[in-house]
């Protein structure tokens, strides 16, 4: 008789991000050698929940922790600077972005990406140093496994998937007309950045469209925007730019490809297994509010 | 150095600098050890580059030592150059900058354990380079679909810059002319081709190069502006067996350079290391690149200095002077209207800062040419290995015992650090510290009614 299984339903998708994201911080600071003290990454978070407070009660919401942690963690992945203000100053931007800037009651960027853009294009206090991570395969594999979990939890796996499967195209085919020796686009692939990119950044269900085909223009169009940025214009940090302006176009896509919207707690559909001798199928609970 | 100290230098270096041409260290901080044999590395190649925006000042040296009439470089440029844009420097510029960033020994003497500074700095200057070459002879005609785009004299050389259509082509007018191409460089060619690279040749122009009455060639300057941000290494690696290094000297103004697609890693610094090292300085240094290297995967491109040039602490070399920066390419020097000066010890219009990198490449492990990027980051960082002279005194009391005890101790951690840096067996290194007189015996504790009495001859 074959058995249903369904995975255990911790109810957020986003404990599961949090956790990858810790993981992938400590390996970071203890084995690639992240340049971010303690201190600023407790500025960052303190400056995270501060803003998240002040906007959850001029907006009448409830506070919620697991946003503004993330956030907190992305910075701290991503972003770099000699001093403190310059990330608290991120953080601010970021946070601030989910609340000032909404449309039809969704906020429009992903909170870290709108930190580092800010920082990126205004300032010189604060940079990314995408280039560190490296291009360790144990690694990239690592956050590709961390970040798929998340992901799919979220229901979020067709992004990534599609945003580096046109990435690698695009790349690999760049080589080809170069006839490029094939470990070059190879060596940009495993970079450990862009993966954490693609599954932890423009993967966030909150600022990604709702509908299944306009996901997948969204990710195609960021990969190659960011492609572009990358090899024409030769901007290294062109993987947020291209977020961050496929975010802007995201009401657009929405308005054409409507789906229903995403909340935290919806839990992915349920993996059907074929496995020997039965147990009754679980049953799927009522999504969390 | 306390800041007094540190603005006395920089006050008698500006006497010096003013009075003096650029080149030639002259020590006021102590003295220095002889600079380490510069032929440390084989196959060495320095490049300094200026960047500030879109604006590029490619500066290489030349360290080329066979017969001149078979020298000829082929670099690709982004852009064909006018003459103007072309430049033939001094080396002892790139050799000054090499000496001012280099890796540096300090060693400090312990005072009296009873009582209470002396200071001395060395520095190894990185190795000299011996660049790739090609052999030429005469120049031809285009008909391989190769277009001369200019063809300029500068200095001892005799520049042409080459556009072309097909690897095919430019391969077959360099053979014709002479240029020995290593198997595999045509799909290099092909590829630089098609993302629209010209070619900068360059070979001697004897007679030129008699009248300049110097025994080597000068290192060669480009100026351009382009978006990309890059050193093209490919070209060098496709015939070369084993690896090369290249050290580059980023000039820049908000701040550090890293490689994008590689990762750039810091040199381990600030260690203690044991006494013999310092006859051994090169040797050392050498062995602990190599091990960090292998450490990372021989993938990794190395930060070995990274400062502000208005300062340095401590200075390996006289700072470098305006006139020889600018020579680099550092076009703002000296220019006060600029908005966002820092304050900084020192020239305030300097507002430079200067990136060591160093790496090991091969084709393996760095198919792609490097990619750089500017960041905001400010923060120092040098290479620097700390000596420690054990107080060597005849000094009595308890606080000697205590230190005298804690010296073998030390010296342990050093030789770990030591084992742990260079991969040298743990062993060979005890015993060539206790040859150099950093013994790993316990000292034995005088009695203390020793001390009423000491060498007295007279017995009571």
């Amino acid at each position: 008789m074959l058995r249903t299984f369904t995975p255990p339903q911790l109810s957020d998708a986003r404990y599961f991000q949090i956790a990858g994201q810790a993981a992938i911080l400590a390996i970071g600071l203890l084995l690639r050698e992240f340049e971010i003290t303690p201190i600023q990454i407790g500025a960052v978070l303190a400056t995270c929940f501060a803003v998240q407070w002040l906007g959850s009660t001029l907006n009448a919401m409830r506070f919620d922790w697991r946003s503004p942690l993330i956030t907190t963690l992305s910075l701290s992945l991503l972003l770099r600077s000699d001093g403190v203000w310059p990330l608290m100053l991120a953080a601010m931007i970021a946070i601030g972005s989910k609340f000032a800037i909404r449309l039809y009651g969704k906020h429009i960027f992903n909170p870290a990406n709108a930190g580092i853009v800010a920082m990126l294009l205004f300032t010189d206090a604060a940079w990314t140093t995408t280039g560190q991570w490296g291009t360790a395969l144990w690694f990239a594999i690592f956050i590709a496994i961390a970040g798929s979990v998340v992901t799919w939890r979220a229901a979020r796996l067709d992004v990534p998937l599609i945003f580096l499967g046109a990435y690698a195209a695009l790349v690999f085919g760049r080589a080809l007309y170069l006839g490029d020796p094939l470990s070059i686009p190879l060596l940009r692939l495993e970079n450990g950045a862009l993966i954490l990119f693609a599954f932890f950044m423009i993967s966030d269900p909150k600022t990604t469209p709702d509908g299944a085909i306009g996901r997948a223009v969204f990710a195609i169009a960021a990969a190659a925007l960011a492609f572009v940025l990358q090899f024409n214009f030769f901007i290294a940090d062109g993987l947020f730019y291209a977020l961050f302006a496929l975010t802007l176009v995201r009401p657009l896509i929405d308005w054409l490809n409507p789906g229903s919207r995403y909340e935290w707690g919806t839990p992915p559909a349920p993996v059907r297994l074929a496995l020997p001798s039965g147990a009754p199928a679980h049953s799927r609970p009522a999504p969390a509010e | 150095m306390n800041r007094k100290l540190r603005n006395a230098l920089f006050a008698a270096t500006a006497v010096v600098a003013a009075t003096s041409v650029a080149g030639g260290a002259v020590a006021f901080c102590g003295f220095y050890v002889a600079k380490a044999d510069t032929k440390l590395f084989n196959k060495a190649s320095k490049v300094a580059i200026m960047r500030d925006g879109e604006r590029t000042v490619i500066t290489m040296a030349n360290d080329y030592k066979g017969d001149l009439k078979e020298f000829a470089i082929v670099v690709p440029v982004p852009v064909v150059l006018e003459e103007g844009q072309i430049h033939v420097t001094d080396s002892a510029i790139l050799d000054h900058l090499d000496a001012y960033t280099a890796p540096r020994l300090v060693e400090y003497f312990d005072e009296d354990p009873c009582r209470q500074y002396r200071y001395n700095e060395m520095a190894m200057a990185a190795p000299a380079a011996e660049s790739i070459t090609v052999t030429a002879r005469k120049r031809g005609v285009d008909s391989l679909g190769v277009t001369i785009e200019a063809e300029y004299t500068v200095g001892e050389y005799d520049i042409q810059i080459l556009s072309a259509k097909e690897s095919g082509g430019l391969a077959e007018f360099l053979k014709q002319n002479g240029y020995k191409l290593p198997d595999g460089a045509e799909e290099t060619l092909a590829s630089y081709i098609r993302q629209n690279i010209k070619f900068f040749v360059a070979k001697v122009n004897l007679e030129e190069q008699a009248a300049t009455g110097l025994k080597y060639l000068r290192p060669l300057q480009v100026a351009f502006e382009d978006k990309r941000f890059m050193l093209p290494i490919r070209l060098g690696t496709v015939n070369a067996d084993g690896k090369q290094e290249l050290f580059a000297f980023m000039l820049t103004r908000k701040g550090r350079v890293e490689t994008v697609n590689y990762r750039t890693v810091k040199l381990p610094s600030d260690m203690d290391v044991p006494l013999y090292v310092k006859d051994n300085f090169g040797t050392f240094y050498k062995a602990m690149f190599e091990r960090s290297v292998e450490r990372e995967g021989e993938r990794a491109v190395f930060l070995e200095y990274a400062w502000d040039m208005s300062w340095c602490d401590p200075c390996a070399a006289d700072p470098l002077s305006d006139e020889e920066l600018k020579e680099l390419g550092v076009y703002w020097i000296g220019d006060t209207s600029q908005p966002g000066q820092r304050i900084a010890p020192g020239n305030p219009a300097r507002d430079v800062f200067v990136t060591r990198l160093h790496v090991s490449y091969d084709a393996e492990h760095f198919p792609e040419d490097l990619m750089f990027k500017e960041t905001g980051d400010r923060s120092n960082f040098q290479g620097r290995y700390v000596l420690r002279h054990p107080y060597k005194g005849d000094a009595q009391c308890d606080a000697a015992d205590a230190y005298r005890a804690s010296l073998p101790e030390r010296y342990e951690g050093e030789a770990q650090t030591l084992a742990r840096l260079t991969g040298w067996e743990i062993d060979k290194i005890r015993e060539r510290m206790a040859k150099g007189g950093q013994s790993f015996e316990t000292p034995k504790k005088d009695s203390w009614w020793k001390r009423l009495w000491g060498n007295d001859s007279k017995d009571g």
